[in-house]
């Protein structure tokens, strides 16, 4: 105890050890990075300082969709001053393919390109302008091979990267034959670009005992220091990952991120040179794989009252040229194409399609979304074809009680909140009286037509990897009563390590700002499992909660001992440690821990119980539980152009007990603006080379600041923990509220379908564009035209 | 040699590259490194910068896309970055107000964000939703949905006191009005070379001794071409710091805007006289372009998708361009010949372009398609002024981008309205005309077929607008 501190009185401290501690669990707290990124000082890896010989590496791509390589020439690269290596393929050291499960990602390209974009090879120079240059000059010769850019060709000829895989329920086939109603279609989901603001980027630096100390801008640390061991073939425990922030990931820094910390280790390998490379945007946006568009077919049966009997869908993701993950990305499709529904006997086919453009990967969702949106485009149009509000449908077709609470994958759906949360957003967004309003606007608004659509979300929280629902953390309490924090988690944004900090000083009950976490380091906790499937706080956030709580009981075993007290008198309280009647500050008696030679540090280790599933039978629990999600949007449509404006959007989400509800609807908006984008502008466009023309922010148009809708009213579900035993009962945010997005389609559906009396849901493919909402317009008008020359019997009973 | 202060300190640069941008020079040479790059291209804002420009005795604050900005635009100007707002420990209202708003996640788009927030801050002491929405129009975040960062905007300055920037002004107009540009500067590497002229006598002797230099105003499409594209342009002119060519005068008859004035500082007039011109300035790229980009670089640029020669070619815009000390007047349609290619000569620049007063100037109405309603690139831009007089239409004047290799007058279209009575049948045969008059292309931005019919529509659009003043005729109309 040190003397020159200002002691404070009994009295002081037993007022404390009665307030509540104010940056606990279920508070507010403030981003723990907020004050350094509003004034510049957090330090991304580009803002490093440099090292005084580093080097800087441009990859050159490739300009073919499809080729052999018939030659590579580096040595034009060598008359650039300053450059010090231009690498191909042959120069790896070690394994020369970085595919996170299955090879097909070659580094640097070996013999055949697979896509436009393709890195062929990477030259390292003293600054990044002169490895650009010189890297253009280096001859690369092809011979051209016939490519395959669609997914719809893709799937006509079984071009796979690997194979179809079903969920099945009963007998569709036979249910669908015996409905008294079916309708049957097709749509195209399109993809999405990441557009993190921070492109990909690692910073190397060799060390002395041969390995690498590598800064990499990802998600995955483990994954990044395997690949780098593997290419430079040395032991894993020659590389060391750290990751203090990313500048945006969404999935897209899961498995991409590796590519340029391979291509930088290789390069200070053989150079014995600090190496960085930083992705330019549009080499980003043509070297990166995105979300996986899909081609997804349907055929559904249901009765008079809309309610779906049997269910068949071909879900077909556009995978690009190489696995990646798109094993776990398809199944996802699969796991929410019933998204909040139950689709009685069905069955669910999933196609990994193999084309020739950058390998599709983690994208927010990860495949959920574009399984999820399926259900919400066939109920619409079970609506429209019986002249029934969508709503009523939807509502009549939730999973509910035994009998209607089994998924196709054979997961029951135990504490569904749905039904719940759609009757409070139903009256809260004053559903049924705005509907009245729109048809009323519509009827006299000759050109601008508004709609409405509210829809759910049912998401499944786990890694279906059942392996990689694991987490690590370290926690060490130095002698001043501060406290280092580290776990396997990574922050990009989300709040994870607030929300870790926050579960750690609810722990111990002392103040956020007393907690300082550092970058995530595979030498502090190793063998991690991705920041991804929502998972971060769920797993990171119950191990530092385990690390903490081991700690804590030395300290109470301590108190007893050296108090003579019972477990029952040693309560940790605001700073403060109450021992029966004695009271001590939080790090007067870390002080008195440590003169009596107790451990101060610990590991803490999470594996999310209860979950199993066996892919070959398709059956079992995949998820340890379910987030929901409801949105109310409502949209203007001009149709003379197809413009539109967001103009309400009412959400309802559940988060079960929120350990950051600022941090969470910060997620949720966030995600739902996202999906909406998703949705809307965000478009992706290939020439017939396999070129991606909408290659930077000028071209894809992310949502701005109008984008925004008009009035945004975002509430999370109150008073409702998360049955299972997640961490304080808090459920996953990430990921859920993005498909919350799938609203603003429907209600521009709905806009649309105006047109024709709502007698038809428009045929229209993803994102709605202004061009394609013009075109379904344009049909719907038609239509409408046909039918007033002559009308058709009505379907509806 | 160009002088700035970058924040309050004098840096003064002889041997630069002028192909370096104010990005570069930030985080490369002066080891500043707040400012980050998103896209280098424009697009979303990460690495906005503010600049504080003398005027009179105060000095004018405006957010700029550094990443498109060359060193030689600092001439004279001060130079705020996001490391600058910070005073000991204490954040600045626009900081702090992010803080609490819980505006940043990731963080990467912030630093922009801060510094258009401190530039509207500056400009507007309480700003309105939809001036905040225009200053934060170009700054791109993944992260957040915008909610929080509105908050922000509309709550920075609730408790306004002077922030130090305020507190310092006569320090900073002392040493602004030691460093107005008086002389021609210039700016080497060795290599290329970059000039500031301070007349137009300078610049068209410049223009004679280096006929191949390339004119750099806003610099905010040239700059792509060394971001993006990768040249070296080897000699500059920067005509930044003419004032006259940044002058803006009004008459009985005529707005005259010098070829170098920024496109906001040419917004008051224009939405004064076309309130269409106004609303189409507020979706012209973003406010960053705006402060920097230029009337006469849109024009100059030539680009069969730039937004102002529609409309001005509509409003039947005449274009000053001259060479030494001799001028010529054109109509501004005819200065574009074909893709890229003018009727600008060797060793001519544009001086100023001529708009008529909006009395009896006809019904002017523009419409802007792109596929993201702020920030995007028009995929059809129609122009449409019209005179109507005893249910007639007098005259027509219907430029459109977009839609050919150049900006063009719809003629057939216009044929078919003039003297017709103004009706929908008219309206129907001017559309019919119109398929006539461009033959489009199809990129990402929209198919040659939507071009089409969202150009026809837009007459039935027009149509309404003047006849049926009460129908709701525009999406943008919601804010």
């Amino acid at each position: 105890m040190s003397d020159h501190k200002k002691k404070t009185s009994y009295e002081t401290m037993l007022e404390l050890t009665k307030q509540d501690l104010k940056t606990g669990v279920g508070r507010s707290v403030k981003h723990e990075s907020a004050a350094k990124q509003v004034s510049g000082e957090a330090v991304y890896i580009d803002d490093r300082l440099e090292f005084p010989n580093q080097l800087h590496i441009y990859a050159r791509m490739s300009e073919k969709a499809h080729a052999r390589i018939t030659r590579i020439d580096t040595a034009p690269c060598y008359a650039f001053p300053g450059v010090a290596i231009a690498i191909t393929s042959e120069d790896i050291p070690g394994i020369k393919d970085i595919g996170a499960l299955k090879p097909g990602d070659p580094l640097l390209v070996e013999d055949r390109v697979e896509y436009y974009g393709q890195p062929v090879l990477a030259v390292a120079a003293s600054d990044h302008e002169t490895a650009r240059k010189a890297a253009m000059a280096a001859i690369v010769e092809y011979e051209e091979l016939e490519p395959v850019l669609s997914v719809e060709q893709a799937l006509q000829s079984n071009h796979f990267v690997s194979d179809p895989h079903s969920h099945k329920r009963g007998d569709s086939a036979a249910a669908l034959a015996s409905a008294k109603h079916r309708l049957s279609g097709s749509v195209h989901i399109g993809g999405q670009e990441h557009f993190y603001l921070e492109t990909q980027i690692a910073s190397v630096v060799p060390t002395e005992d041969g390995g690498m100390i590598v800064y990499s801008s990802t998600q995955n640390p483990t994954e990044v220091q395997k690949l780098v061991a593997e290419v430079l073939d040395i032991p894993f425990n020659k590389v060391q990952i750290d990751m203090r922030r990313m500048g945006g990931g969404f999935g897209g820094k899961e498995t991409q991120a590796a590519g340029p910390a391979c291509i930088a280790a290789v390069v200070a390998k053989l150079t014995g040179r600090p190496a960085k490379m930083r992705l330019p945007r549009m080499e980003d946006m043509m070297m990166t794989g995105k979300r996986h568009p899909f081609f997804n077919q349907y055929d559904v049966g249901f009765d008079d009252n809309g309610m779906i009997t049997g269910c068949e869908m071909k879900l077909a993701g556009n995978c690009g040229n190489s696995p990646d993950l798109s094993d776990s990305i398809v199944d996802r499709a699969m796991f929410h194409s019933d998204n909040s529904y139950y689709l009685g006997d069905a069955t669910i086919t999933g196609y990994r399609c193999k084309t020739n453009t950058a390998s599709n990967t983690a994208y927010r969702g990860f495949g959920g979304p574009q399984g999820l949106i399926m259900p919400e485009i066939i109920l619409d149009e079970i609506a429209r074809s019986l002249g029934k509000d969508p709503l009523e449908i939807r509502k009549l077709n939730l999973y509910g009680d035994e009998g209607r609470d089994t998924t196709h994958y054979y997961q029951k759906v135990e504490d569904n909140v749905l039904p719940e949360m759609l009757a409070d957003l139903e009256q809260s967004s004053q559903y049924h009286q705005r509907r009245r309003e729109i048809k009323a606007y519509n009827a006299s608004s000759p050109f601008l037509k508004k709609g409405l659509a509210l829809t759910p979300v049912k998401f499944g929280i786990s890694f279906t990897a059942t392996f990689l629902n694991q987490a690590g953390a370290l926690i060490h309490i130095y002698t001043d009563g501060s406290i280092h924090l580290n776990h396997g988690g990574t922050e990009m944004g989300q709040g994870l390590n607030t929300k870790v900090a926050q579960i750690v000083a609810e722990e111990f009950q002392v103040d956020f700002d007393s907690i300082q976490i550092t970058a995530t380091n595979t030498e502090k906790v190793p063998n991690t499992s991705p920041t991804a499937a929502s998972s971060g706080a769920d797993l990171n956030g119950k191990a530092a909660q385990n690390a903490a709580r081991t700690i804590k009981q030395r300290l109470v075993e301590f108190a007893m001992h050296h108090f003579k007290v019972t477990e029952e008198d040693v309560e940790f309280r605001n700073n403060h440690v109450v021992i029966r009647d004695q009271l001590m500050s939080f790090a007067d008696f870390i002080q008195l821990v440590y003169f009596n030679q107790i451990s101060l540090s610990s590991t803490g280790f999470y594996r999310t119980p209860k979950i199993f599933y066996d892919r070959e039978k398709a059956s079992g629990r995949p998820f340890y539980y379910f987030a929901y999600g409801a949105a109310c949007s409502e949209v203007v449509i001009d149709t003379l152009t197809g413009e539109y404006k967001i103009l309400r959007v009412d959400i309802l989400h559940d988060v079960g007990a929120s350990l950051n509800p600022a941090i969470d609807i910060g997620q949720v908006e966030g995600a739902f603006v996202q999906g909406a984008g998703w949705l809307t502008t965000e478009e992706l466009v290939w020439n017939d080379q396999g070129r991606l023309m909408t290659s930077g922010p000028a071209g894809y148009k992310i949502p701005a600041v109008t984008d925004m809708p008009i009035d945004f009213r975002v509430r999370l579900v109150e008073n409702r923990k998360n049955k299972e035993d997640t961490v304080f009962h808090s459920k996953a945010v990430g990921e859920p509220p993005f498909m919350l997005g799938i609203s603003v389609f429907c209600a521009i559906k709905d806009a649309i379908a105006s047109i024709g009396d709502y007698r038809k849901s428009p045929a229209i493919d993803a994102p709605a564009t202004p061009e394609r909402v013009l075109w379904a317009v344009r049909e719907m008008q038609q239509l409408q035209a046909q039918q007033t020359v002559s009308p058709v019997a009505e379907i509806t009973p | 040699m160009i002088r700035f202060l970058l924040n309050k300190e004098l840096r003064v640069e002889q041997q630069l590259d002028p192909n370096m941008t104010v990005l570069n020079y930030l985080r490369s040479e002066s080891g500043k490194t707040g400012t980050k790059e998103g896209c280098a291209s424009g697009d979303c804002g990460a690495c906005t910068v503010v600049l504080g420009e003398l005027d009179g005795d105060r000095i004018r604050y405006k957010s700029i896309n550094s990443c498109l900005t060359f060193v030689s635009a600092l001439n004279g100007k001060q130079l705020i970055t996001v490391e600058d707002l910070k005073q000991g420990s204490e954040l600045h209202p626009a900081q702090q107000a992010m803080v609490d708003c819980h505006g940043s996640q990731c963080g990467f788009c912030t630093p922009g964000i801060v510094m258009s927030m401190f530039a509207l801050g500056k400009n507007i002491t309480h700003p309105d939703k939809e001036q905040i929405n225009e200053a934060l129009a170009g700054n791109l975040c993944r992260c957040t949905g915008y909610r929080p960062i509105i908050e922000a905007a509309e709550q920075m300055y609730t408790d306004a006191t002077p922030d130090s920037f305020a507190l310092e002004q006569d320090a900073t107009v002392a040493k602004l009005r030691e460093i107005q540009p008086r002389q021609q500067a210039e700016l080497s590497d060795g290599t290329k070379r970059s000039f500031n002229p301070t007349s137009m006598a300078e610049l068209a002797i410049l223009l004679q001794q280096y006929p191949q230099a390339r004119l750099l105003a806003g610099g905010t499409d040239l700059a792509l071409e060394v971001t993006q594209f990768h040249r070296e342009i080897e000699t500059l002119i920067y005509i930044g710091d003419i004032p006259e060519l940044k002058q803006i005068s009004v008459t009985e008859q005529q707005i005259e805007l010098g070829a170098s004035a920024s496109l906001s500082s040419c917004y008051d007039t224009l939405n004064n006289d076309y309130p269409d011109f106004g609303a189409l300035l507020h979706r012209f790229a973003s406010l960053q372009i705006r402060n920097q980009g230029t009337l006469g670089g849109n024009i100059g640029n030539a680009s069969p998708i730039g937004d102002s020669p529609p409309v001005l070619i509509a409003l039947g815009a005449k274009l000053v361009l001259r060479k030494g000390d001799q001028s010529r007047t054109i109509d501004l349609q005819d200065y574009f010949i074909d893709y890229k290619v003018t009727d600008q000569q060797p060793g001519e620049f544009i001086e100023k372009v001529i708009v008529p007063r909006a009395r009896g100037n006809g019904e002017f109405r523009s419409y802007k398609i792109s596929k993201r309603i702020d920030d995007d690139i028009s995929a059809v831009l129609g122009c449409f002024n019209l005179k109507i007089s005893n249910g007639r239409v007098e005259s027509a004047r219907i430029a459109f981008g977009g839609m050919a290799a150049i900006p063009k007058r719809a003629s057939l279209c216009e044929q078919a309205l003039t003297g017709a009575p103004w009706t929908m049948a008219t309206i129907e045969q001017a559309q019919a005309a119109l398929q006539q008059d461009f033959n489009p292309i199809s990129d990402f931005r929209a198919s040659k077929e939507y071009r089409i019919l969202v150009a026809s529509n837009m007459l039935t659009r027009y149509f309404v607008e003047i006849e049926s003043p009460e129908v709701e005729t525009r999406v943008t109309a919601y804010v």
